[in-house]
């Protein structure tokens, strides 16, 4: 009979209707903002640098050695070297960058940076609300607007913060032990040169 | 003038069914004589630019039509508006910056594209893939595959005037597949995933059993999709005997994917080069019979069920390991000096890279074969004849995506 597929279809869209009444999984839309999505962990967005400790100045771990400004597909990362050096947290001195700038209108969000990084100083986040109305300066953001803490990685993606925080604590107490050997070592030298 | 009318389509040997141009004086709007010397299109039918912001044209895509009423006599397709110099920007990075450019060829199947960049790459630097990368691969590509079809059938039915109801749901069940890539990836779309010699990461805890669910809840989807569609009087009105394609018209234009098999050619390049692990899994390659609109829309929800069956099988096998070769670097990667054709089979055809290395850390050449830009050469020939409506559902039923069209 002509028109009995259309009546069928129809059979099929009245399903759906009636049944996103009832079934969560026919109805998909959250009605942002006042419901949110649960993000899963390995979402990712725009960069940010990692600072250990309270004060972000001190505690950026990034060392300005530049490999993800070489490696940026897009080349959205600035960066300028210091001239002095700050020690870093196993006690090394290390430059710090004294620019660090992004632009956030040319990064695509491929997360590259993050991943050829070798000292675990810049992530991907997670922060998606960032309409500017200055679309140039606004979107060029500095080292003290990138800088987040390691609370806030562990925060968004801890099973990938947690592996690098055991690390690190393991290289610390390892250079703290190697420090406090040589301070011993150097405390009992002048006693045997006296000798 | 006549070499257009020569055209089957139009009344052989019969006086236009316009006014004729008149030899001088103020010439009539529409029908202006437009005759060039160069051999473009030139007539004094009606020529019709559609696009490049015509919704119709998936994008910023021009088709240059000359309309014999409501026929169309003849179709150039015109693009590159949205060309961004891929291959060169490719040649002046290094092999790994270009991963996440290859992401925004065909933006709806990120995860082939990047396996058919790595592939090449892998073939170049001979670099072997670990057992559970090759699994997790055919499982994301099946995967693309799935969702690259479910909403090209949705755009197809949009683009015949089903406003929305298709579409919606082809994109509720592809939110499901983008969920997976996202949790697995970080992004929906853009996931950059593949590198060379594996992938970038494991699968998350629970993510092999979430793509399990989603995998055995789609033949459901399938089936409420056909009762939608398949027998459909106005479909089957609309598409059956439109836009035909022979056997011998689809190899000639070295046509590839599901529009190549619509007119019955036995050519998947999963069976005929066997790359990853594809001997592996059980599936069959579907034909069609016709080559017109309608086998083109079957062979996609056909070739889904098989993507199923692929799926269901690699989950099942999946083994446990390590996800990349321990030789393969991130930093400094330089393969030795050689050329390299690496090509898989993408939803939309055979996607190919072509890559010259001279042993430092940029390609010499970088290539792409897209599928997108290689099926619509053919686009006159399915058009002429048929209804502008009726090339709409043409164009869309070849499945084009512009970021691969233009690179």
């Amino acid at each position: 009979m002509l028109g009995e597929a259309i009546i069928k279809g129809m059979a099929v869209t009245a399903k759906n209707f009636a049944g996103s009444y009832v079934s969560k999984d026919r109805l998909p839309t959250i009605q942002y903002p006042e419901e949110r999505q649960v993000l899963s962990e390995a979402v990712r967005n725009f960069p940010f640098l990692v600072y250990d400790g309270d004060d972000w100045e001190k505690g950026l771990r990034c060392v300005s050695c530049q490999i993800c400004e070489k490696e940026c597909p897009p080349k959205c990362i600035y960066i300028v070297k210091s001239k002095d050096k700050k020690p870093d947290y196993l006690g090394k001195p290390q430059l710090y960058p004294a620019i660090f700038d992004i632009d956030l209108s040319v990064c695509m969000s491929c997360g590259i940076c993050a991943e050829v990084c070798p000292f675990e100083a810049i992530m991907m986040d997670q922060d998606f609300e960032l309409s500017n109305a200055d679309r140039f300066g606004g979107l060029l953001v500095n080292k003290e607007q990138l800088a987040r803490s390691h609370d806030h990685h562990m925060r968004i993606r801890p099973s990938e913060a947690g592996p690098i925080e055991e690390r690190r604590a393991a290289a610390q107490a390892k250079a703290k032990a190697a420090a406090e050997a040589k301070a011993k070592a150097a405390a009992g030298k002048p006693a045997d040169g006296g000798d | 003038m006549s070499a257009v009318l020569d055209h089957p389509a139009s009344p052989q040997g019969a006086e236009p069914s316009i006014t004729p141009p008149q030899a001088s004086g103020t010439p009539v709007f529409a029908v202006t004589p437009r005759a060039r010397e160069d051999g473009g299109i030139g007539s004094d039918l009606l020529e019709v630019s559609m696009g490049p912001q015509h919704p119709s044209t998936h994008g910023v895509f021009r088709m240059d039509v000359v309309l014999d009423g409501e026929v169309v006599v003849k179709l150039k397709p015109v693009f590159g508006y949205l060309h961004r110099n891929h291959e060169k920007i490719a040649e002046g990075t290094s092999y790994l910056a270009s991963m996440p450019y290859t992401d925004r060829l065909d933006y709806f199947c990120s995860m082939t594209n990047n396996w058919a960049y790595a592939l090449t790459v892998e073939r170049l630097a001979g670099l072997a893939v670990p057992e559970r990368a090759e699994y997790l691969r055919v499982i994301l590509a099946e995967l693309t595959r799935l969702q690259n079809h479910a909403s090209l059938c949705g755009f197809l039915l949009q683009d015949m005037g089903a406003m929305g109801t298709p579409l919606m749901y082809a994109f509720r069940e592809r939110e499901k597949i983008i969920d997976l890539f996202e949790a697995i990836s970080g992004a929906r779309m853009m996931c950059n995933f593949m590198r060379f010699g594996g992938c970038r990461c494991d699968a998350p805890r629970g993510w092999l059993q979430q793509a399990a669910r989603v995998v055995d809840a789609y033949p459901a989807f399938l089936d409420e999709f056909e009762t939608l569609l398949n027998e459909n009087e106005i479909i089957m009105a609309r598409t059956q005997g439109v836009g035909k394609v022979s056997a011998e018209q689809a190899t000639g234009a070295s046509l590839t994917g599901p529009i190549l098999r619509a007119s019955g050619v036995n050519y998947d390049v999963r069976k005929v080069d066997r790359y990853g692990i594809y001997d592996r899994f059980e599936f069959r390659v579907p034909l069609g019979d016709h080559g017109d609109t309608y086998d083109r829309y079957m062979m996609r929800v056909l070739e889904s069920r098989e993507s199923i069956r692929i799926l269901q099988q690699a989950l099942r096998d999946i083994p446990e390991g390590p996800i990349i070769d321990p030789k393969s670097k991130l930093r400094g990667f330089k393969p030795p000096v050689g050329e390299c054709y690496g090509r898989i089979e993408a939803p939309k055809g055979e996607l190919g890279f072509y890559l010259i290395s001279d042993g430092s850390t940029n390609p010499f050449r970088y290539h792409v074969r897209p599928p997108s830009l290689i099926n619509l050469t053919i686009l006159e020939d399915m058009c002429v004849g048929h209804s502008v409506a009726d090339s709409v559902i043409i164009l869309g039923s070849i499945d084009i995506v512009l970021g691969e069209v233009d690179r």
